[in-house]
C-alpha cells in the first residue's frame, strides 16, 4: 500500500530556504538598472491640496522623476469599486444593500482624506536619495474639519469627506430571521450594551513591496509584489494601465506573512512607472508607512438587544453596528457582513436581525484581516453573554452551554445567507462536546479551585471562555495542476498564494496521496499569473479547503491516467494496478510494473507516444474546484488570567484551544495557525490600537506605540482537536487559519470580567491595554464608593416586561 | 556623497565594500554584499528581524551604519550552514518543531538564539522567553520557537561541543563567538 501522507506532521518543505537566508521576498529581487520610488504622503487628515511644488524634487541629486496625480491623469484609471468586485450578485438578491459609489485615486487630487493618503512619488537612484527628494516636496493645505468618530460622520452636520456622496455613509444593509420584535417583547428579561473593538493593523513583519519591470519590445509588464491575490492584481493592472491581461504577469514570491488582503497605490503605481521610465522601479514600505496605512482593521461598534429567560436563554438578538471604514470603503461590506453572519456563533438564537453600516471617516481605509469581522463580533456576542449570565446570577460557562446549537440539530440552518449568496447552514459539528472537551483539556474544576485560593488571597484571577464559527473557504473557485514530468517528478500550481502557512507542504501531500510519491518528489508553485489561467488566492481561510481540493482532483485525474495507461502497457485491469513508491506494479507485487517516468515518456506527444487514439499527450491534469458555498470551522477557547487591579495589568495563565477544521492535512501546521492565530488575537484583546488625535493624526506610528505582542506576553498555547468532515468538499476539509484569532478578545475580556466581577468593571470596550482597564477600574471603584456597594455599572441598560 | 571603503570579516571570509556615511548596516550587507538573508521588519530597533552578530554579540544592523563594522567580525543568517550541507543544529531544532513559518523574522531570531546559546548553553523556559522578548513573530505564537531553542540546547549539548557556546555555535571557519 502506499502511505498516506495527508494527516501526517510532516516538516515543511519551504524550511531549508527560509532558515538559511535564501528565501527570496520582493525587497531581495535585484534587477539590473533598478530605480527606487518613495511616496509623498498626506501630513493633514482632511485637506484642499493648494499648492504642490515638485520642482526642487526633480533637481535634487539622484533624483529621477516626480510624479503627481496630474501626471497620472489619463493613464492610469482609479481602482476599480469593491461594490461592484466584492460584493456577491447571489446576496444582493436576497439583503437590501446600500454601497453608493466611491472609487479611490491612485494619486489624490485636490483634496486629501487621511493622513498618509498618497500624493506624490519620487523615484531616484536609491532609497535614500529617493527619500531625500520627498523631503523637497512642497505641499500646502488648506485645512478641513476632520470627522474621526463614525457616529459622528453619520451627524447631518458633520463634515463630508466625499462631498458628491452627499454624506459619509459608504454601506448599509438589514436583515431579520424569525419575529425578532415579537420575540423580544415577550422576553421575560431584556438587555442592552454596547461593545466597541478599536482599530487594529495587521502588521506582517514585511512590510508590503512592488518590483516592476516593463518590456518595450515586448508590451509586457512584470510585477513582483506582496499581495496573495495575483489574479485580481493582474486584473486590476489591467484594467488601469489599459493592457492585455496575459501581458501583465504577476508573481508573488515568498511572502513575510500577510495576515489580511489589500490592493494599494504602490500596486499600480510602480508598474506605471517602469513603464513610463522604461526602467525597472521598486518600493519598500517602511514599517511607519505599514502602520499609517495598511491593512488596518476592526473599528467597529455594536449595540446589541437581546431577549432572554430566566434560565440565560437567549430568545431573541438585534444588533445595530457600526464599521469604521476610514476614508474609502474598496472592500465594500466584506467586513461588516462577515460580523453579521457570524455574530451567533454557535449560539442557537432563531430570533435574529441586523442593521450594518460602513463610515467613512478621515483615518486610513479599513480591510479585511485576519478574523475580518469576526472577532469584533464574536466579542460582542460573548460580551453579552456575560452580562446575562451576571443579570440573572448564573455562571457565565453555563449560560454558554445552555444556549449552544446541540450536535442532534445539525447541520443547522442559521436563517440568513452568507456573503457568497448562499443561506447559511452549518456543516457536522458538535459545540456542547467541544466546550466540555476544551474544559478538560483547561482542567476547569482544578483552576476554578486555584481561582478560590487566590481569591482568598486577595488575587484576582479570572477564567473565560468564548466559541466561534467561520466560514472558511470562501470560492467562487479555485484551480490546480498537476503535471508529471520526464523524470517523474511532480509539479503542482495554483492560484492560491502561500504566505508563510506551509502550502507548499500541505498541497504536496494532498497530491503525494493520489500519486503515490514522497512529498519530496512534488514541487509547488504558486503565486504566478503565468502559470494558470483561473486564481483567487489566500485569504478568508480558504486555500486549504479551495486549492487544497483542487489539487487533489487534478491528482485523481492525472492517477486515473496514469492506471489507464499502465494497464495498457503491462496489459492487466486497471483495478489491478497500485500507485505506490513512484511506480505503478500489480497489487501485492511491489517494485513491478512501470515507473512514473515511464508512464510520463508513454504519455509525451509524438512518435513514442503510447497514448491510446485521440487521447490528449502530457500526464497533467487542471481541475477547477468550485465549492457549493463555505465550510463551517469552529473553535471553542479558554483562558485564565491574573489582573493587577493597580496597574491594570492582565496576564495571561493558561491557554487552551479546540478546534474543528475537518481533515487536517499537517496536525503540525495547522496548530502552527493556531498558535499564530491565539498570538494574534491576544495582541488585539489587549495591546494593540492604532490611535489617532482629535486632529487626525496617527499617534502609533512605531513598534514604539503600537504594541505587537512578544514572548513576554504569549503564553504556551494548549491545542486540541475534533474532527468533523466538512460534506461540502470530498476531502472533508474546513478552513483554520483565521480562526485562531476570532476569539482570544472575546475569551480574555470575559476572564478579566470574571476576575474583576466584584468590582462590575465596564469591558465593554477592547483591547484592554493597561491604560484603559486602569481608567475602567478606578471608574467601577468611584461608582462603588459614590453609591455606597455594589451596583451594576452604568453602561447596561436593563429592562423587564 | 561620497563613499568610503569598508573591509571587515563576514561569515569567516573577508570582503570589501563602499558605502556612503548614512548607509545602515543592513542596507550594507543586503544591497552592497549580497546577503539578503538579514530582513528588514521595522527599521528602528523593535522587531529584531535584522539581528547580526558583530564581534560575537547581537546587534540590530538597521541600526548601525555600516561605516561603524569596520574591521570587525560579522556572522550572518547565510553563516550558519554550508550551502549543500546539513543545517545547523539551531536551524535544524527550528524545522523540527515548526518554529518558523513565513520566514521573514526567523535569520534575526536564529542569529539572537546563537547568542543566547553561546552564553548559557541550558536555558530555561523562562530565560529563553526573556531573551527572545526583542524579537516580534507574527506567525507563529511563539510556542514553537521556545521548543526549538530547548531542543537546539539539547543538540548542542548533545554533540559534546565542550564549553560555553560550544564550537558548533561558532561561525564557520574562526575560533568560537567573535573568534
Amino acid at each position: 500500500m502506499a502511505e498516506r501522507w495527508v494527516g501526517r506532521r510532516l516538516r515543511r518543505k519551504e524550511d531549508r530556504r527560509l532558515l538559511t537566508g535564501a528565501g527570496t521576498y520582493v525587497a531581495d529581487l535585484r534587477l539590473p538598472g533598478l530605480l527606487h520610488a518613495a511616496v509623498v504622503r498626506s501630513e493633514v487628515a482632511h485637506g484642499l491640496v493648494t499648492h504642490l511644488d515638485v520642482a526642487a524634487a526633480r533637481e535634487a541629486d539622484g533624483v529621477v522623476a516626480v510624479l503627481t496625480a496630474a501626471d497620472l491623469e489619463g493613464r492610469v484609471g482609479r481602482f476599480p469599486e469593491g461594490a461592484r468586485t466584492e460584493i456577491s450578485p447571489a446576496l444582493v438578491e436576497k439583503v437590501p444593500l446600500e454601497v453608493p459609489s466611491c472609487p479611490m485615486p491612485v494619486l489624490a487630487t485636490d483634496r486629501v482624506h487621511w493622513v498618509g493618503q498618497p500624493l506624490a512619488v519620487v523615484v531616484a537612484a536609491d532609497r535614500y536619495r529617493a527619500e531625500d527628494g520627498l523631503e523637497l516636496v512642497e505641499v500646502d493645505y488648506e485645512p478641513l474639519p476632520a470627522v474621526l468618530d463614525p457616529e459622528t460622520a453619520l451627524d447631518p452636520a458633520a463634515p463630508v469627506l466625499h462631498p458628491e456622496l452627499g454624506g459619509n455613509l459608504a454601506a448599509r444593509f438589514a436583515f431579520s430571521t424569525g419575529d425578532v420584535d415579537a420575540a423580544l417583547a415577550a422576553a421575560p428579561f431584556r438587555l442592552r450594551q454596547r461593545f466597541a473593538m478599536g482599530r487594529q493593523a495587521a502588521n506582517a513583519m514585511e512590510t508590503r513591496g512592488v518590483v516592476a519591470s516593463w518590456d518595450p519590445g515586448r508590451e509586457e509588464l512584470t510585477v513582483w509584489g506582496t499581495n496573495a491575490r495575483p489574479h485580481l492584481l493582474r486584473a486590476y493592472l489591467a484594467a488601469m494601465l489599459a493592457l492585455p491581461a496575459e501581458r501583465v504577469r504577476f508573481i508573488a514570491p515568498d511572502m513575510g506573512g500577510s495576515f489580511g488582503t489589500g490592493v494599494y497605490s504602490e500596486d499600480v503605481l510602480v508598474p506605471f512607472l517602469a513603464m513610463h521610465l522604461r526602467r525597472p522601479v521598486r518600493w519598500l514600505e517602511d514599517r511607519r508607512e505599514n502602520l499609517t496605512t495598511t491593512r488596518h482593521a476592526r473599528d467597529q461598534v455594536h449595540d446589541l438587544e437581546a431577549g432572554y429567560d430566566a434560565d440565560g436563554r437567549i430568545l431573541a438578538l438585534r444588533d445595530r453596528f457600526l464599521v469604521d471604514s476610514g476614508a474609502y470603503n474598496p472592500y465594500a461590506i466584506t467586513v461588516s457582513y462577515n460580523a453579521a453572519a457570524h455574530l451567533r456563533g454557535q449560539y442557537r438564537i432563531d430570533a435574529y436581525a441586523f442593521e450594518g453600516r460602513n463610515v467613512l471617516t478621515n483615518k486610513a481605509p479599513v480591510a479585511p484581516v485576519r478574523g475580518a469581522g469576526r472577532p469584533e463580533a464574536v466579542f460582542a456576542m460573548d460580551g453579552m453573554v456575560d452580562l446575562i449570565a451576571a443579570e440573572r446570577g448564573l455562571d457565565a460557562v453555563e449560560v454558554r452551554r445552555r444556549n449552544l446549537i446541540p450536535p442532534e440539530a445539525m447541520p443547522y440552518p442559521m436563517g440568513m445567507p452568507y456573503r457568497d449568496g448562499v443561506d447559511v447552514v452549518y456543516d457536522q459539528a458538535d459545540f456542547p462536546g467541544q466546550l466540555a472537551s476544551a474544559l478538560e483539556l483547561f482542567g476547569y474544576d482544578t483552576q476554578r479551585a486555584r481561582q478560590a485560593a487566590w481569591r482568598a488571597e486577595g488575587r484576582r484571577m479570572g477564567i473565560g471562555v468564548s466559541s466561534y464559527v467561520e466560514g472558511s473557504g470562501y470560492g467562487p473557485h479555485e484551480g490546480a495542476v498537476v503535471r508529471v514530468d520526464p523524470t517523474g517528478h511532480v509539479l503542482v500550481v495554483t492560484g492560491a498564494k502561500p504566505h508563510g502557512q506551509g502550502l507548499e507542504t500541505t498541497l504536496a501531500q494532498v497530491c503525494a496521496d493520489q500519486l503515490g510519491v514522497h512529498p519530496d518528489q512534488v514541487t509547488v508553485r504558486a503565486g504566478d499569473t503565468a502559470l494558470i489561467a483561473y486564481g483567487i488566492g489566500t485569504f478568508a481561510s480558504r486555500s486549504a479547503v479551495t486549492a487544497g481540493t483542487a489539487v487533489g482532483l487534478a491528482a485523481q485525474a492525472v492517477r486515473d491516467k496514469i492506471l489507464n495507461l499502465a494497464a495498457g502497457l503491462l496489459e492487466v485491469d486497471p483495478a489491478d494496478l497500485e500507485l505506490a513508491d513512484g511506480r505503478v506494479s500489480a497489487r501485492g507485487a511491489p517494485g513491478t510494473g512501470v515507473t512514473l517516468a515511464e508512464v510520463a515518456a508513454a504519455c509525451a506527444p509524438g512518435p513514442r507516444s503510447r497514448l491510446p487514439e485521440g487521447a490528449e499527450p502530457g500526464l497533467e491534469a487542471q481541475r477547477y474546484f468550485v465549492p457549493p458555498t463555505v465550510t463551517f470551522a469552529s473553535g471553542t477557547h479558554v483562558v485564565a488570567v491574573e489582573v493587577d487591579e493597580d496597574t491594570g495589568f492582565v496576564r495571561l495563565l493558561r491557554y487552551v484551544t479546540v478546534d474543528d477544521c475537518g481533515q487536517m492535512l499537517n496536525p503540525t501546521v495547522v496548530e502552527g495557525q493556531v498558535h499564530g492565530g491565539v498570538a494574534h488575537g491576544i495582541g488585539n484583546g489587549l495591546l494593540e490600537e492604532v490611535v489617532y488625535d482629535d486632529g487626525g493624526q496617527l499617534l502609533t506610528g512605531s513598534y514604539m506605540d503600537y504594541l505587537v505582542p512578544t514572548t513576554a506576553e504569549v503564553p504556551p498555547i494548549q491545542v486540541g482537536h475534533q474532527t468533523f468532515l466538512s460534506d461540502r468538499n470530498p476531502f472533508g476539509i474546513k478552513g483554520v487559519g483565521e480562526g485562531g484569532a476570532v476569539s482570544p478578545p472575546a475569551a480574555i475580556a470575559s476572564a478579566v470580567a470574571d476576575a474583576l466581577a466584584p468590582l462590575q468593571v465596564d469591558l465593554s470596550e477592547l483591547p484592554l491595554h493597561p491604560e484603559r482597564l486602569f481608567r475602567r477600574i478606578q471608574e467601577a471603584k468611584a461608582r462603588q464608593r459614590g453609591s455606597g456597594g455594589l451596583k451594576p455599572g452604568p453602561p447596561v441598560e436593563r429592562g423587564s416586561t | 556623497m561620497a563613499r568610503r571603503e569598508i573591509e571587515l570579516r563576514v561569515n569567516g571570509r573577508s570582503l570589501r565594500g563602499s558605502a556612503e556615511p548614512r548607509t545602515t548596516l543592513a542596507d550594507f550587507l543586503r544591497d552592497e554584499l549580497g546577503l539578503t538573508g538579514t530582513h528588514l521588519g521595522c527599521e528602528h530597533g523593535v522587531c529584531g528581524a535584522c539581528t547580526i552578530l558583530l564581534d560575537g554579540r547581537s546587534v540590530r544592523s538597521c541600526l548601525l551604519f555600516a561605516l561603524q563594522a569596520q574591521g570587525s567580525e560579522l556572522r550572518t543568517v547565510e553563516g550558519l550552514a554550508d550551502p549543500d550541507g546539513p543545517l545547523h543544529p539551531i536551524q535544524e531544532a527550528f524545522s523540527e518543531h515548526h518554529g518558523l513559518q513565513c520566514g521573514f523574522c526567523t535569520p534575526g531570531f536564529l542569529m539572537s538564539v546563537c547568542e543566547l546559546l553561546a552564553d548559557d548553553p541550558d536555558p530555561g523556559e523562562q530565560e529563553i522567553r526573556a531573551y527572545l522578548s526583542g524579537n516580534l513573530c507574527r506567525c507563529t505564537g511563539y510556542q514553537n520557537i521556545v521548543a526549538a531553542v530547548q531542543a537546539a540546547a539539547g543538540k548542542l549539548r548533545e554533540a559534546g561541543a565542550g564549553g560555553p557556546g560550544g564550537s558548533r555555535v561558532a561561525p564557520r571557519g574562526t575560533g568560537g563567538p567573535g573568534g
